[in-house]
């Protein structure tokens, strides 16, 4: 008899202990998500910074259910996020490293952001290798969804080739008579990439102009130019293309003013949208400047409640207008939040990406549909415009601002990015 | 015939940018054989002092020709505070370690100073354009040059004769040989070593700092700026030989004219041209073009 008191006794502990132990998996008030950003090195100042405001931003008024309908609800699925920022600098080998400790030891809920492509590349297959649910943020290679099928990582801006496909269509429309294009872009996966989506849509689209045999690879982070732009200047083309970014944009900038290079040549700047509010006077009118999408300048004054929100409070908060990666990681974040509205705050890896893939939502500025690599990549409208400095209000403007729809600049379903430029861009539809 | 003159002019021009850093670099391990990777951290630190005190005069309605002053000003000033402290406050105490050991020092300092740059200056770049602004540009050889990256040529000739001058001319430049030569036989002879290496630092980081800081107007001053520079001075000092300034400045004017031929010629070979001529030199000549004489001690 007292055998079985105490059997039931254990009993009824064992009970209560499961219970309280699911209680506590099933009420989850808090989550950590990583946010990695470049917060050291060149790219720090004019990328890292202002999209780990954006990130800090938007999780902090999401915490605090003020973001404007349809947004407005607590938390992230409830529960209040606690943002992580993760410096992204030092290559991928320490990427890697970083992201598994980020997983494995420290135990985050979300991993959100990543800048470089080359880190993006090193880290989805890891990603994959953890179960992790991840969404990278910036970065812009074509190839992560492309390459291999993904379960757990997703993009949540298009990719490098919207940001050129448009850049080409733009150069197409205002410069019908363009002869002959160079180009100067960073040596690794996004400065080649780039350059050769923008060659062969221009192939493709303009077949009369052609491309120069001297086009330009520089070391990223190199600084000094001076003999590149000596190269450019002497080169019969009409138009440079670049997709540089950070210190390295700036200081072509500086260098290419000073020596008269933009008044000789058009400068197509895929990234330039960083820059506008940075240099101020020291822009120089008339560049083809984009933003990796609708972000940045070229939004600056679109009506929605949402991106009104997003200004005003960036401004308020940090002192100046967000540009591009401010943008492109408080969608990000916000992107997770609808994951974990959707699928709740206790919600496994594969449930969160089962409540992101192929669902289409409204940003700050765009609307984002995750509809390429298997509902894993996002298609976003993608847009150009010319600079300009406003002396009366003292700042950069862009006009002649063009958008072109994420069904126009980048593949369908299941075709490679290269195949479908070379192929005509079958399908586009713009 | 124009496009020899701008490969001349763009070689020259990268060649004294690589020069003006590098001459502090191989002055310092020609006298005190230390590999000083904390070199890179004196230029990053000249363009930040340069680019800060440019900015704040700017803004203080100074006109833009005190610019000058102020690269001057901040060279001397990041050389001779970085240089005495790091001497007097570390290398002083490792002299007679491995000179492994030293390197690991200095590499430490190096990824120390960043992080105090960070600190000091934030991650927002800085911008100082005025001085190049105030020099406009000129037509040469068919394209538009700004004149103060010709200017750039200009002072690295200066440095260069100015080293020359020291060295050869001057009774500071005698005890240097004699220390470069053989440092036990110095110390015997009297002369002050010690002295002589807090002096060498100091001078061989003055030359580091002005390297970023006459830089810093064509540049955005962001962190991380010491990095890249310090690789090519290393390849520069190797080509021409570690501790000569004559082969540091021929080993600068070889990688800069190759690089800038490459960049008109043949774009896809330029990163690989620095690092082929570096390892033409080491198979042929490991002690680089130009390296000093070593005694032969019994």
């Amino acid at each position: 008899m007292k055998h079985n008191i105490f059997a039931r006794a254990a009993g009824l502990a064992a009970i209560s202990a499961m219970t309280l132990g699911a209680g506590t998996a099933l009420a989850k008030d808090a989550i950590t998500i990583a946010v990695p950003s470049f917060l050291t090195g060149g790219a720090a100042g004019p990328f890292g910074i202002p999209a780990m405001n954006g990130a800090k931003m938007v999780a902090d008024a999401i915490n605090a259910g003020k973001l404007p309908a349809p947004y407005d609800s607590k938390g992230f699925g409830g529960a209040t996020a606690t943002v992580e920022p993760i410096d992204e600098g030092g290559g991928a080998t320490k990427q890697v490293a970083e992201y598994r400790n980020l997983v494995e030891k420290r135990g985050v809920d979300v991993i959100v952001g990543y800048i470089s492509s080359g880190n993006c590349q090193a880290l989805a297959p890891i990603a994959e290798e953890l179960k992790q649910f991840t969404i990278f943020a910036t970065c812009g290679t074509p190839r992560i969804f492309e390459e291999a099928p993904r379960k757990y990582v997703f993009r949540t801006m298009g990719h490098a080739t919207a940001d050129n496909v448009a850049a080409a269509m733009y150069v197409k429309e205002k410069y019908p008579d363009l002869k002959g294009y160079t180009g100067i872009n960073q040596n690794y996966a996004w400065g080649q990439d780039s350059w050769r989506d923008f060659d062969l849509t221009l192939k493709q689209i303009m077949p009369n102009s052609t491309a120069s045999d001297k086009t330009q690879f520089p070391k990223i982070f190199a600084g000094q130019y001076g003999s590149e732009i000596s190269a450019m200047s002497l080169d019969k083309a009409d138009l440079i293309h670049t997709s540089f970014w950070g210190g390295d944009l700036e200081a072509f900038i500086f260098q290419g003013n000073a020596r008269g290079l933009f008044k000789q040549k058009i400068g197509v700047f895929t990234v330039g949208g960083t820059a506008a509010y940075r240099l101020g006077k020291k822009l120089p009118d008339g560049l083809v400047l984009g933003a990796r999408g609708p972000y940045g300048i070229l939004v600056r004054d679109r009506d929605s409640a949402l991106n009104q929100w997003f200004v005003s409070t960036y401004k308020n908060l940090y002192g100046t207008y967000p540009s591009g990666p401010a943008y492109q990681y408080g969608q990000a974040i916000l992107a997770a939040k609808i994951a974990y509205d959707k699928a709740g705050s206790d919600a496994s890896d594969e449930a969160l990406g089962d409540a992101l893939r192929g669902i289409t939502f409204e940003s700050f500025s765009t609307t984002v549909e995750m509809s390429l690599g298997g509902g894993h990549q996002a298609v976003t409208e993608n847009g150009y415009g010319i600079t300009k400095y406003d002396d009366e209000n003292g700042e950069n403007v862009v006009t002649d601002v063009k958008f072109y729809p994420g069904s126009c600049i980048m593949p369908p379903e299941g075709v490679n990015s290269v195949d479908w430029i070379k192929g005509g861009m079958k399908g586009a539809k713009c | 015939m124009e496009t020899f003159l701008t490969i001349l002019l763009d070689g020259l021009q990268f060649s004294s940018y690589l020069f003006i850093v590098s001459a502090g670099l191989t002055i310092i391990f020609g006298v005190m054989k230390i590999l000083n990777v904390a070199h890179g951290s004196f230029y990053a630190w000249g363009a930040y002092t340069a680019a800060f005190f440019i900015g704040k005069f700017s803004d203080m309605g100074m006109p833009d020709a005190m610019g000058f002053l102020i690269i001057v000003a901040a060279a001397i000033v990041v050389g001779v505070i970085l240089g005495f402290v790091i001497e007097q406050g570390i290398l002083k105490y490792m002299y007679d370690r491995d000179e492994v050991l030293i390197v690991l020092a200095t590499f430490g300092l190096f990824l120390v100073l960043e992080d105090i740059i960070l600190i000091a200056f934030g991650t927002d770049p800085y911008f100082a354009y005025q001085p190049m602004a105030l020099l406009d540009s000129v037509e040469l050889g068919g394209i538009i040059r700004d004149v103060y990256g010709l200017t750039l040529i200009a002072v690295a000739a200066l440095v260069a004769l100015g080293c020359w001058y020291l060295l050869n001319k001057t009774k500071w430049g005698t005890l240097l040989k004699a220390v470069i030569f053989d440092r036990e036989m110095g110390i015997s002879m009297g002369i002050n070593v010690p002295l002589v290496y807090t002096l060498t630092f100091i001078g061989g980081a003055i030359l580091g700092g002005l390297g970023g800081a006459y830089i810093a107007p064509t540049i955005s001053v962001a962190p991380g700026l010491g990095t890249e520079v310090i690789i090519l001075s290393f390849a520069v000092v190797v080509v021409g030989g570690m501790g000569s300034i004559a082969g540091a400045a021929i080993g600068s004017i070889i990688i800069g004219i190759l690089r800038a031929l490459a960049v008109h010629e043949l774009p896809q070979v330029e990163l690989f041209v620095v690092f082929a001529v570096m390892a033409v030199v080491l198979v042929f000549r490991p002690e680089g073009l130009f390296a000093p004489a070593k005694p032969r001690k019994i």
